[in-house]
C-alpha cells in the first residue's frame, strides 16, 4: 500500500452546546470551538498508525470547506499527516459532493486506501464513505473497530446492531471508523512547528471540475423538544410507588 | 403520488421490526404507495412477514445466492437496478440501513436524506442534527428520486393483518466479490431486544466492572427488560458493543427507561429522548440526566440496586 487518504472535516467541538439561532436560520457557530470530527481523528490515527508500521509511504489528508479548514488540516499533519488538500468552498457541499471530489483525488494522486470517520458529528448523516465505496467500485467496510492489514487485504471488525461482523475485503477500499478502533494521539508543540513547513495545497472546488450533485436544501431549524424536569423521591420505596403509580411495576 | 420502496431488513428467516416502522413512516407520506423489497438467498419467509404489513401494495423478491449475507456492494446495485418508478426508496436508520443506503443514493447520483423523524410533505422532512440539539428540516428535490433511512425510534410498528401480493423482480446487474463477511459474532441473549423492548435498564461507567454490570442485569430480569450501557461502560469493557445508547450507538424508545450510575452526556440522551418516562439513579444530585428525568432518586447505586431488586 503506497498512500492513504484521509479526510478531516471541521466541525463544532463535542463539547460546545449547540444552540439554534433565534431566527431558526442555522445553529450558532459565531466564536465557537471548531475541532477536527472526532472520528476522522481516529481515521487519521488508524493512518498513521499503518505508515509507523512500514505498510504504507504516505499519509494524505483532505477537506472540504472554506479557508478556516486550514486550521483542522494542520494539525492533522501535527499529528504524523505528510501533507493536505484543502478544496475549498464558500457553500455547503452535499455528501455526495464530497464523495465525487475524493474520488477525483483518488484518480488524480493513486489513492490506495481511504480512512473516513463514519458520521460527522454536526449533520450525523453517515454517508460520505459508503458514497465514495460506490462511486468507486471499491469494498466499503463501514463502522470499523479493528482493522488487521495483510497486504492487499484488510480484516475489518464491524460495530453491528447485532454485535461485531468480521468482513474481508480486497485493498483498495473505504474503511470507516468508530470510536473504539483507536486513542488518537496528542498533538506536541515540536510537531506543530514541523507541520507548518509541510506542503498544503489549496484547490478551487471549480477547478477540481466536480458536480456535486442535486442537493438537499435545509429549509429551518429549532431546537429539540425539551422534556420536563420531573420529581425527585427519597428512597426505594418512593422510587417502586412512584413507578407503579405509573403502572411501570 | 408517492411510489415508495422500503428495502427489508432481516436475518434470512425474520423480518426486522425496523422495517414495519419504516413502512409506518413511508405511510405517512400523502397517497403513498408502498413496496417492500427482501434481498435474501430465499425470500420466502420473511415476504410472507412483510406482505402481512398494512398499507403494503407489493413485495418483491429478488433472490440470488449472493444475497445470503447483507453486503452494501452487493445488495445496492439491485436496489438501484429496480429503482426505476419510484419516487422514493426508504431504508431504516440501523446499521443495516447506514451501511446500504448511501450506497444505493450514489448510485443512482442523489444525496440521502439521514434519520427521518418527522415527514412535512412528499419532499420535506425533519431530522435532528448535532446530536439532536437541533431539528432541521430539509428538502429534497422534487425532480429526483429520493433516498432515505427512518430513524426508527420515531415511529410504531405498521401493524399486521394485510395480505400483499408477493412477486419476483427480476434485475440483472453485475455484482463484486470484493466483500466477503466472515463471521458474526452476536451475544446470545433471551433478554428482550434493546431496540424494541418496552423496558429497558442501563448501566453506566459507575457500575465499575464487568461482574459490578451484574445489578443491572438483576433488577432487568425483575421488570422483564432489556439491557443498555452507556459508552463509557463499553469503553471500559464491562457489557459489549451492541449495548450501546445513543448518538453512536442505539436509539431507543421504550415506555420505562432506568439510567443507573449515567450522568447524561449529551451524545447518551439523544438515544434516549423518545422514551415515555426517564427515571434516572445517580449520587450526584448535579448530573445532567436529572435534568431530563421524570423519576429522580439521588443514591449510591450500589446501596439503592439491591434494595430495588428486593422491593419489585
Ligand atoms: C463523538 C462522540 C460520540 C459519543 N457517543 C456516545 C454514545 O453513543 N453513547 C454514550 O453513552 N456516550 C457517547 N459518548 C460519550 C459521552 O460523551 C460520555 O462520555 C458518556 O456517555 C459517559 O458515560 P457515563 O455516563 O457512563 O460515564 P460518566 O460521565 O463518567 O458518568 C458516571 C456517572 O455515574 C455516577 N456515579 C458514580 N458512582 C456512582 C454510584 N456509586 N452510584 C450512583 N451513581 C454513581 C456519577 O455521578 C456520574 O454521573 C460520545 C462521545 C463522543 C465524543
Amino acid at each position: 500500500m503506497q498512500k492513504i487518504l484521509v479526510g478531516l472535516k471541521r466541525v463544532v467541538d463535542y463539547n460546545v452546546r449547540v444552540r439554534v439561532k433565534s431566527d431558526g436560520s442555522g445553529v450558532e457557530t459565531d466564536g465557537v470551538k471548531m475541532s477536527i470530527n472526532p472520528f476522522d481523528e481516529i481515521a487519521l490515527e488508524e493512518a498513521l498508525r499503518i505508515k509507523e508500521s512500514g505498510q504504507a509511504a504516505e499519509v494524505i489528508v483532505i477537506s472540504v470547506g472554506t479557508g478556516d479548514a486550514q486550521q483542522q488540516l494542520r494539525t492533522g499533519l501535527a499529528m504524523g499527516a505528510d501533507r493536505a488538500i484543502l478544496v475549498e468552498s464558500e457553500g455547503s457541499v452535499g455528501s455526495l459532493g464530497i464523495a465525487r471530489i475524493f474520488k477525483s483525488i483518488i484518480d488524480r494522486d493513486s489513492i490506495d486506501l481511504v480512512l473516513l470517520g463514519k458520521q460527522a458529528i454536526d449533520d450525523d448523516n453517515s454517508q460520505t464513505g459508503q458514497m465514495l465505496a460506490a462511486i468507486w467500485g471499491r469494498p466499503q467496510a463501514t463502522f470499523a473497530s479493528q482493522v488487521e492489514w495483510n497486504g492487499d487485504k484488510a480484516k475489518v471488525t464491524r460495530e453491528v446492531d447485532a454485535g461485531l461482523e468480521i468482513t474481508e475485503v480486497d485493498l483498495p477500499a473505504v474503511v470507516t471508523v468508530d470510536l473504539r478502533l483507536n486513542e488518537p494521539r496528542y498533538v506536541k508543540l515540536p510537531d506543530i512547528m514541523k507541520a507548518k513547513k509541510k506542503p498544503l495545497e489549496t484547490i478551487a472546488m471549480a477547478d477540481l471540475g466536480v458536480d456535486p450533485g442535486p442537493e438537499i436544501k435545509e429549509l429551518s431549524f429549532e431546537p429539540p423538544a425539551e422534556r420536563e424536569r420531573g420529581v425527585m423521591v427519597d428512597d426505594v420505596a418512593g422510587l417502586v410507588a412512584a413507578l407503579k403509580d405509573k403502572g411501570l411495576a | 403520488m408517492s411510489k415508495i420502496l422500503i428495502i427489508a431488513e432481516h436475518d434470512g428467516s425474520i423480518l426486522n421490526s425496523s422495517t414495519a416502522k419504516t413502512v409506518a413512516c413511508a405511510a405517512t407520506i400523502e397517497g403513498a404507495e408502498i413496496d417492500i423489497a427482501v434481498l435474501a438467498s430465499t425470500a420466502g419467509p420473511v415476504a410472507a412477514q412483510a406482505a402481512e404489513l398494512e398499507s403494503v401494495t407489493r413485495v418483491l423478491i429478488l433472490e440470488r445466492p449472493e444475497n445470503e449475507q447483507a453486503i452494501a456492494a452487493i445488495l445496492a446495485p439491485q436496489i438501484a437496478a429496480l429503482a426505476g418508478g419510484y419516487s422514493h426508496i426508504f431504508g431504516p436508520s440501523t446499521t443495516f440501513g447506514k451501511d446500504l443506503m448511501p450506497h444505493v443514493a450514489a448510485l443512482l447520483s442523489v444525496n440521502q436524506v439521514s434519520d427521518i423523524m418527522a415527514v412535512e410533505s412528499s419532499h420535506t422532512f425533519k431530522r435532528p442534527i448535532y446530536a439532536g440539539s437541533a431539528v432541521a428540516t430539509v428538502e429534497a428535490p422534487g425532480d429526483s428520486v429520493v433516498v432515505g433511512t427512518v430513524r426508527i425510534a420515531s415511529y410504531g410498528a405498521a401493524n399486521g393483518g394485510n395480505s400483499a401480493a408477493i412477486e419476483s423482480a427480476d434485475v440483472s446487474a453485475d455484482l463484486p466479490s470484493h466483500t466477503r463477511i466472515l463471521e458474526v459474532q452476536s451475544g446470545v441473549s433471551d433478554r428482550p431486544d434493546l431496540q424494541t423492548a418496552a423496558k429497558v435498564v442501563a448501566g453506566g461507567r459507575a457500575l465499575g466492572s464487568e461482574e459490578g454490570f451484574d445489578l443491572i442485569y438483576r433488577l432487568a430480569d425483575k421488570l422483564a427488560a432489556g439491557v443498555g450501557a452507556s459508552r463509557a461502560a463499553v469503553d471500559a469493557g464491562y457489557v459489549p458493543n451492541e449495548m450501546q445508547i445513543g448518538q453512536t450507538g442505539k436509539i431507543i424508545a421504550p415506555d420505562l427507561y432506568i439510567a443507573i450510575g449515567i450522568s447524561g452526556a449529551i451524545q447518551h440522551i439523544t438515544g434516549i429522548k423518545d422514551a415515555g418516562t426517564i427515571v434516572a439513579i445517580n449520587k450526584d444530585e448535579e448530573a445532567p440526566i436529572f435534568e431530563i428525568a421524570d423519576i429522580g432518586l439521588v443514591s449510591d447505586l450500589f446501596n439503592t440496586l439491591p434494595e430495588l431488586i428486593e422491593a419489585l
